[in-house]
């Protein structure tokens, strides 16, 4: 398979991309997302401008308690970073279990993200974290929490010749975090995908922070789950009341298969977050 | 469109439609045809190669992404007439029985080995994610990787 | 004989071309001035074609013909060529292009040539279809229900033939008497082969002496070029097929197929040459599924342990047409199976072939006898359990006794040899199976749920005496040639008539030439795959090369010897009788110092200078093998898997295979064979599954959906092995390409129950999804 004819243009700036983008045009990062898509004829714009070798869409920062991370960066750059190992290590979790060494190596987080695919892995960390993204366009620069930004199954707040410039992530290095996933056996793609970041006071939770992919249509934060592990010392009744509170912060949201039904993934989504709960503590 | 870039040490240069791919590219364009085609959606890893020394599966890549890189090949992995370890080591320990995977499976497998000597077995099997075999049960591709990857650590 | 190189694990003679990228598979043969092929497909499973509108495409850039099945008259539809008697067969047409009515998803309906793929690709998706939705069926047994749509006029109720094996009475009559009796639908679900390399063939036509060349993936290119002649018209000399490189094919590249018949018609048609490769997506709707059976199954048996009888009544899918080999395995190479390794006197199987609105099934390693082994593997268990008997205490009071030279069961086949007991008691060592017992309860106790899945099998293989396959309606033969030719320097050609495309049997067979007749191994080169280079035979499958085209060789090798014997003692001016021979060479007893290398042998008889009286010059000899039974590998598989209650995982974590192949000609590639055949069987059992929808779309139509196993699925197999040589075979060797696809399915998946017992779980239809485990685990204890 391959794609349908398009024009190609490649990028050296922001700038240059952003005027070089048409109605009907599509921005190429690694073009892991989007490439494949192309090739089955699900996607077929008539022009890609080529942003993987602009300079200011690949780096990866931390500065002022918050990472920055250029909307080019790769999932492999970004699993191996050292700032967000340090400030966020549940996406550098969820980066490394994206697709295969290879995937990795070309995709990037922006790419992921702007595809909005509900089983990839880093979208559930980002909204559960509170991330943000950086979007330029011809008419300026806006940024969009994570939770706004992924609308619906395949759908984000990114508009005909927007461009992701940076993910912005919250310096969550006091936290304990980790991103676990149940992965289908075939694409490795999340199933169920949860991340859990915990601020600890001692044995008592301060505060949590959750969210949940592949069960859903989208990432979802889930407040409810959060509220329910507050302030408690993660005992069995808070993790049942979690579970339970999970279940109806990723109710509206659910989806699944023939071969991995809703019941079978909500069900999931509360195994998987008391084991990401487990592996948070360590 | 024009692309250029060098092939196994050889640079090259042709006209070709942008959205070509590279994998098409290599094998048609440049009758490179050891780098196989084994599915549409980036999974098996017949296509594996390397692209300024990473390993990357030509499938989902254009010809124009990669405009100005270094490839290896699997025909250009071999230095000097001598086979890679890593195509010994298949070798030594049957490897491979039809073939197809092979190219791909010792293109992840060498670049993996270069960035992690004295890998584990389960290390092994999980990198093989992104590297399908149908005939070998994965048994003796495992053991060929374990054996370079040890003998990189033992050198190391 | 000298047995240094016959049972050493060297490497493989084919490896230097494959680990360099230098092999050339079909797709990789570039054809000077060739236009490529694309299919237009039909979209829906079961649709009249209203209409084709090509005119938009005839117009695109590079196109240079478009041809829909009007088009295609002189080209005669795909063949069946396996035509099992007195079970009231149908073969509906199967035309290269479907012109009135598209009969499943992928159904091709017409073809676009172009200068290149991509162009030929835009255009096809550029051709206008106009098709009218009909009702789909795609489960066989509810094709097979009255006021199921019906695919094919000539096809009442879908039935494409009733095959029925035994005495329907007289086995109702043991069921009714006996103290157990179990029963189980057992779903055999669909498969989808997965070769790595996706099909392809390139085809070139020569109007000036009227020769037809074909490159194509197959297993065997006589019965291609056979089949190829058949539908084009072409004479059978004037059309030569080659099989390059074959990247795997596990049977389906056993069928001959439209596409290939396409190429050929149509670079006689445009007098250019034609390449076409399928994409994986095409390869999921067009390349042949296999399995696919509904089962009900029954199993009788005795309070004291006694296996009375198997009863069983099979609906399979056959798919929208009869694929080249497909009603020969659900009946031949099924129902024959029923009593495995056991004692068993009455066995029944009635077998449904259905048409369905779904891909064409065909052989698929094993081909018919995983689905029978599986279904008495699992019945055994289940008798173990109704009786409340270890399940290895009841296979082993079952077992045949050992023979060592024909032994007749229930289903008229007649085992050539077996020792079940040994193999089985080699592998429970292996495994600790009675530490494994304690474990387990030990286990339990602290909430872990592991189980153990034991499988004793011997499965018929070595396809076979033709006889026999013309008793059942096979339409060829099933002996091999062969041709052993040296050259003047004492070099061996071998040419073989079958068509291996991964087994390693360009080593295997030099090896046992080599064995044979004393030429070094690397002095020795098997050559196959060009109907114009190889003398006739009927391909690469059925686990049949290494036991009818070895035996082939090894008797060609023989002649050859007794030849080089008797010019030898020619030469020596000893008595033939005299000579004796060790290692290639022939010396005169009790002159040790006056001896004739076999090259040197060879060397004068070609040169023919000074020949016995009576002796032809040249040294080559040839070989027709028809073999006089089939051979029938046997073993035990046992798997140790954990499951994780909670997700519905499964951790596979020891996997023990003793076999029995006879003696191994190369160890390393027998247990090679071993690995590749377990692993797909594996993953039948755990996450392989065609799932259609009710409309007939393929969902699991890429492997991001459908679950091939990877590595990181699997730990280090534990191989062992007994040598019980078949007494019929000049070098004793049986089969070994499918025992572990045989064997592995049901000793996972009895593995898994096992598992589950203590939960309730007594039945989950594969494949052992980590849902469908927990979604029975949840049903079976209602959630708590």
């Amino acid at each position: 398979m391959w794609p349908q004819q398009f024009d190609y243009q490649r990028a050296d700036s922001i700038a240059g991309a952003l005027a070089a983008i048409g109605a009907d045009g599509k921005f190429l990062a690694g073009g892991h997302s989007l490439l494949p898509a192309m090739k089955l004829r699900l996607s077929t714009p008539d022009q890609l401008v080529d942003i993987s070798r602009i300079d200011a869409l690949r780096g990866i920062a931390n500065g002022n308690g918050s990472l920055s991370i250029g909307g080019a960066a790769t999932h492999a750059d970004i699993a191996a970073s050292a700032a967000v190992g340090a400030a966020c290590p549940a996406l550098a979790q969820a980066c490394g279990m994206v697709g295969d060494q290879a995937v990795r190596n070309f995709g990037t987080l922006g790419g992921n993200i702007a595809h909005a695919d509900p089983a990839s892995d880093p979208p559930s960390v980002l909204v559960a974290v509170g991330a943000s993204v950086t979007i330029a366009s011809a008419d300026g620069e806006r940024t969009v929490g994570a939770e706004d930004f992924f609308v619906d199954l395949f759908e984000t707040a990114l508009d005909d010749g927007e461009l992701i410039t940076s993910i912005n992530v919250p310096d969550l290095s006091d936290h304990q975090m980790a991103y676990v996933k149940l992965p289908h056996p075939a694409s490795r793609y999340a199933i169920v995908g949860v991340c859990v970041a915990l601020m600890m006071d001692g044995d008592t939770c301060g505060h949590a922070h959750v969210g949940v992919g592949g069960a859903t249509v989208k990432a979802v934060k889930c407040a409810g789950a959060e509220a329910a592990l507050a302030g408690s010392s993660l005992d069995d009744a808070a993790l049942s009341a979690a579970v339970a509170a999970l279940s109806d912060d990723i109710g509206e949201w659910l989806t699944g298969d023939v071969a991995y039904p809703e019941a079978y993934r909500s069900a999931m989504a509360g195994v998987f977050l008391k084991r990401a709960i487990s592996a948070a503590k360590g | 469109m024009h692309v250029s870039m060098t092939i196994n040490g050889e640079a090259v240069s042709r006209e070709v439609e942008a959205r070509t791919l590279l994998v098409h590219f290599i094998r048609e364009d440049l009758d490179l045809t050891g780098t196989k085609i084994g599915c549409d959606t980036s999974q098996c890893g017949a296509c594996t190669i390397h692209v300024n020394g990473k390993i990357a599966k030509a499938c989902t890549l254009l010809a124009a992404q990669a405009d100005g890189a270094d490839i290896t090949t699997i025909e250009g992995l071999a230095e000097n007439g001598e086979h890679h370890p890593m195509q010994t080591a298949f070798w030594e320990n049957h490897g491979l029985q039809c073939g197809y995977c092979t190219p791909g499976m010792i293109m992840a497998s060498a670049a993996f080995v270069r960035d992690n000597p004295g890998a584990s077995e389960g290390d092994i099997r999980h990198y093989l994610e992104g590297n399908i075999c149908r005939c070998t049960g994965y048994h003796n591709i495992v053991k060929a990787v374990k054996q370079v990857a040890d003998a990189a650590a033992g050198g190391a | 004989m000298s047995t240094r190189i016959f049972g050493s694990g060297i490497k493989r003679r084919e490896d230097p071309r494959l680990i360099t990228g230098e092999a050339r598979y079909t797709d990789d043969i570039k054809l000077q001035g060739a236009l490529h092929m694309a299919v237009v497909r039909s979209p829906y499973a079961h649709a009249k074609i209203l209409s084709i509108d090509s005119s938009a495409a005839a117009g695109m850039p590079g196109v240079r013909a478009i041809f829909t099945g009007a088009d295609i008259g002189d080209l005669a539809g795909l063949p069946t060529a396996w035509l099992i008697p007195d079970s009231d067969l149908k073969t509906p047409e199967h035309p290269a292009l479907a012109s009135d009515v598209a009969r499943y998803v992928g159904d091709g309906v017409a073809i676009v040539l172009a200068d290149s793929r991509y162009q030929a690709q835009d255009a096809a998706d550029a051709v206008m279809v106009d098709y009218e939705e009909l009702p789909v069926v795609v489960d066989p047994h509810e094709a097979a229900q009255a006021g199921a749509p019906q695919l094919h006029d000539d096809v009442e109720g879908n039935i494409a033939f009733r095959w029925v094996m035994g005495d329907r009475e007289a086995a109702d009559a043991v069921f009714e008497a006996a103290d157990v009796v179990v029963s189980e639908r057992i779903l055999q679900q669909r498969l989808l082969p997965t070769a790595m390399e996706p099909r392809a063939a390139s085809a070139q036509y020569n109007a000036a002496t009227s020769e037809l060349t074909l490159w194509c993936t197959t297993q065997n290119p006589h019965i291609h070029r056979f089949i190829i002649s058949a539908v084009t018209g072409l004479p059978e000399n004037k059309v030569r097929v080659i099989a390059p490189e074959v990247g795997g094919g596990f049977g389906s590249k056993i069928p001959c197929y439209p596409d290939e018949a396409l190429v050929s018609w149509a670079a006689k048609k445009l007098g250019a040459p034609i390449r076409w490769a399928e994409t994986r997506s095409e390869n999921y709707l067009t390349t042949i599924h296999g399995r696919d059976h509904v089962q009900f199954v029954d199993m009788a048996a005795s309070n004291d342990g006694k296996i009375l009888g198997v009863r069983a009544t099979v609906y399979a899918g056959m798919g929208a047409y009869l694929s080249t080999a497909a009603p020969g395995i659900p009946t031949i190479l099924h129902g024959l199976l029923y009593v495995g390794p056991y004692t068993i006197d009455n066995v029944f199987c009635e077998s449904i072939g259905v048409m369905t609105n779904a891909t064409p099934t065909d052989a698929y390693r094993g081909a018919g006898r995983p689905e029978a082994t599986f279904l008495l593997e699992r019945m055994v268990d289940k008798v173990a359990g109704a009786l409340d008997m270890d399940p290895v205490a009841l296979r082993r009071q079952n077992l045949i006794p050992p023979f060592a030279d024909g032994h007749e069961v229930a289903t008229t086949l007649i085992y050539d040899s077996g020792d079940y007991e040994a193999a089985f008691d080699k592998a429970l060592a292996m495994a600790g199976y009675d530490d494994f017992r304690a474990q387990q309860a030990q286990a339990l106790q602290a909430g872990r749920y592991l189980g153990i899945g034991v499988t004793t099998y011997t499965e018929m293989c070595g396809l076979g005496p033709s006889q026999v396959a013309g008793a059942v309606g096979f339409q060829g033969g099933l002996w091999e040639s062969a041709t052993v030719r040296v050259t003047p320097t004492g070099k061996v050609q071998a040419l073989i008539g079958a068509s291996p495309h991964g087994q390693g049997s360009e080593t295997t067979l030099a090896q046992l030439i080599s064995s044979e007749l004393g030429f070094p191994v690397d002095d020795i080169e098997v050559i196959h795959g060009d109907t114009t280079e190889t003398p006739m035979g009927w391909g690469t499958y059925g686990s049949r090369t290494t036991p009818v085209t070895g035996a082939a060789l090894a008797q060609a090798s023989r002649k050859l010897k007794e030849k080089a014997r008797a010019l030898a003692a020619h030469l020596m001016e000893a008595n033939p009788d005299d000579i004796e021979y060790a290692d290639g060479s022939f010396s005169v007893k009790g002159s040790p110092d006056q001896a004739q290398s076999i090259q040197e042998v060879a060397l004068m008889a070609h040169l023919a200078w000074n020949m016995p009286e009576g002796m032809d010059p040249g040294f080559e000899e040839s070989q027709f093998y028809d073999p006089p039974n089939f051979v029938y590998p046997f073993g035990t598989h046992i798997a140790i898997v954990e499951v994780d209650p909670v997700t519905g995982s499964i951790d596979l974590q020891r996997y023990i295979a003793v076999d029995d192949c006879g003696p191994q000609i190369n160890p390393e590639i027998v247990a090679g064979q071993i690995h590749g055949g377990v692993v797909q069987g594996v993953a039948q059992a755990l996450c392989e599954g065609v799932i259609y929808d009710d409309s007939g779309q393929l969902l699991t139509g890429t492997m991001l959906d459908y679950c091939l196993p990877k590595a990181d699925m699997f730990p280090n197999f534990e191989l062992g092995e007994t040598v019980t040589p078949s007494p019929h075979h000049p070098v004793g060797v049986k089969g070994v390409g499918e025992t572990g696809t045989i064997a592995s399915t049901p000793t996972v998946y009895n593995a898994v129950l096992d598992a589950l017992a203590p939960l309730g779980v007594a039945q989950i239809d594969m494949p052992l999804t980590a849902a469908k485990v927990w979604q029975a685990i949840q049903n079976a204890n209602g959630g708590n």
